[in-house]
């Protein structure tokens, strides 16, 4: 039914050393330790990164692109994550930082800015009209809306059915590069700057959209050093290019960046996965449906706090609070024409957003059922300490894995142990009970 | 069809801190066994409901889950002060919340119906002074 997950991370096994730190930071519980190196249950991965955030072997990639790919392209726009201009020191304008972009490889650059004032304003316009269960969720953040797909399907009718400023972006910047330009649409390379692998994973395979606008991502951290470079460069001209990015624009990158637009009594912003679950739970049982809208992110400060930034979060978070207050309004916003735009359809995604559930105990449900009393029986053998000596991050998800045939229960320590002192003790009872005269008797 | 999975949970009055976790128990176990998303979430709003009429009003209560291949079973069972009138409880709007129990946003008097409202079957009864007795059952289509 669901064709296999692409996934943005990957386990080198040569690296792995088996530690367990990624099996522990995993959210949905989608990495085991087995036979002494990482495995990734890629129904359950919604591309968070944090994997790579905390192994410290370097055994866990991020398949981003690179700057050698620009040669495939006649020509190559960069369109930055907002969250890229809070990993410079705050005296660097986001003008300088596209303009750093512009030499580090690129033909152009392009904020994604007007794209954010624009939405904000087409949310408020879906928000009037909407008539279905509330509140609705906000589905910028592409781990957000996996970890719908996948734990979450009954939420999905509550998804933002609207496309994400950087996909507007990367839409505009295509359209009207073509047109300067008279290329093709495959001469022309629409390359996203990125804070997370999240987004990466969406450009090849992206919810709702037949394609994304992008062609390619590079991430933040790859970019860095480059960019270091460039900017000091443009600085020493001292000449200052005309800033096109705005205070809407920069509070994108913030966990509050949409509700900054909305009135607060109805609206929430959620960040931080943990977070971000508990509130899942709390809208599938039916509560906060006194609340119009909810912004989740991932990560716990928004996009500045993408695992592929450089930056201390907090550092990039009071540069961004920074840059929002220092930087202009948005110009030649036409809220009618947002609006006008809005009712015919320009921010829609083409499609529904489809459920990935994960994988039950058995896609029948009987015996899934049946599969659910064995786990408990399993689970009453369980120490219940998640250990994570058998590879599992719980006890709960080990058991799953037995019912499920994976793993045999003796794979826990424990388990085994009490199985080794059962068999000693039953051995000691046979010994005693041989018969004095059978033993150490010559053969006549 | 003789697949039978049953689990018993308490549910403890007053204890907010914790009040909801059941139902997402419920929820998280309804989801491993691959029931039907519309149907796992009519039973997290019924189990919710219920969850939180024990938390604010009864000092205990075991709650049954029983799921079978054709419907999943809720049994709530609380010691409590019992409703003098049942079919006042169960029109929408009525409600004997007190002051800060509308301010964490219940009582608005929708607990019971939107349980019978998510529900295939649901029956209910009370005994002043012992308790409440609640059956739930949600049908697979």
């Amino acid at each position: 039914m669901t064709e296999p997950y692409y996934h943005s991370v990957r386990f080198d096994l040569g690296l792995c050393d088996g530690c367990l730190a990624c099996v522990r930071a995993c959210p949905t519980d989608a990495v085991r330790v087995r036979r002494g190196a990482a495995v990734m249950l890629e129904d359950r991965c919604i591309d968070c990164g944090e994997c790579f955030k905390v192994c410290a072997r370097r055994a866990v990639r991020t398949l981003t692109g690179s700057l050698a790919e620009l040669s495939k392209f006649d020509y190559t726009v960069a369109v930055p994550s907002p969250a890229l201009y809070t990993q410079f020191d705050t005296e660097v304008a986001p003008a300088v930082v596209l303009e750093a972009l512009r030499r580090v490889g690129f033909d152009d650059a392009a904020g994604m800015s007007s794209a954010c004032a624009a939405t904000s304003i087409a949310i408020n316009h879906y928000l009037a009209g909407y008539r279905g269960q509330h509140p609705v969720i906000s589905s910028f953040c592409p781990t957000v809306v996996r970890l719908i797909q996948v734990k979450y399907p009954t939420l999905l009718d509550q998804l933002l059915p609207m496309l994400s400023p950087r996909e507007l972006t990367a839409r505009d910047v295509r359209r009207r590069t073509m047109e300067e330009t008279g290329l093709p649409a495959d001469r022309v390379g629409v390359v996203y700057v990125t804070p997370c692998p999240a987004k990466m994973v969406s450009l090849v395979d992206h919810p709702g959209m037949d394609r994304s606008y992008f062609d390619s991502a590079v991430s933040i951290g790859d970019l860095f050093l480059h960019l270091m470079g460039a900017i000091a460069e443009v600085e020493e001209e001292g000449q200052a290019p005309l800033e096109t990015e705005t205070a809407t624009g920069l509070s994108w990158a913030l966990a509050t960046g949409v509700a900054a637009s909305r009135p607060a009594e109805d609206t929430l912003a959620v960040a931080g996965l943990p977070n971000v679950v508990r509130i899942l739970d709390d809208i599938e049982k039916g509560k906060l449906g006194r609340y119009a809208f909810v912004e989740c992110h991932a990560c716990p400060e928004g996009c500045v706090s993408g695992v592929l930034t450089v930056e201390d979060p907090y550092v990039a978070r009071a540069r961004a609070i920074r840059l929002v207050r220092t930087l202009g309004p948005d110009r030649d916003l036409d809220r009618d024409r947002v609006w006008r735009e809005s009712e015919a359809g320009a921010f829609r995604m083409p499609h529904r957003i489809t459920p990935r559930p994960m994988r039950p105990l058995h896609d029948d449900i009987a015996i899934a059922i049946t599969r659910m009393t064995d786990r408990d029986r399993v689970l009453s053998l369980l120490p219940r300490i998640d250990c994570g000596a058998c590879g599992a991050p719980t006890c709960d998800a080990f058991a799953d894995d037995v019912v499920r045939g994976e793993v045999t229960d003796d794979a826990c320590v424990f388990v085994r142990e009490k199985r080794i002192e059962a068999l000693v003790k039953d051995l000691a009872a046979l010994v005693r009970r041989q018969a004095p005269s059978a033993v150490g008797r010559e053969p006549s | 069809m003789s697949a039978t999975f049953s689990r018993v949970f308490e549910i403890h009055g007053r204890d907010f801190t914790n009040a909801g976790r059941v139902s997402t128990e419920i929820k998280d176990l309804l989801k491993r066994m691959g029931i039907d998303a519309a149907l796992v979430r009519r039973v997290a709003i019924a189990s919710y409901e219920a969850e939180m009429n024990v938390v604010m009003y009864a000092r205990h209560a075991v709650l049954i889950l029983t799921v079978t291949p054709a419907a999943v079973a809720l049994e709530i069972a609380d010691e409590g002060p019992g409703i003098p009138d049942v079919d006042l409880a169960m029109q929408e709007g009525w409600s004997t919340a007190t002051s800060e129990m509308r301010e964490m946003g219940f009582g608005a008097g929708m607990g019971l119906p939107n349980i019978r409202r998510n529900s295939d079957a649901f029956t209910i009864n009370s005994m002043v002074g012992h308790g409440t007795r609640l059956s739930i059952r949600v049908d697979v289509m």
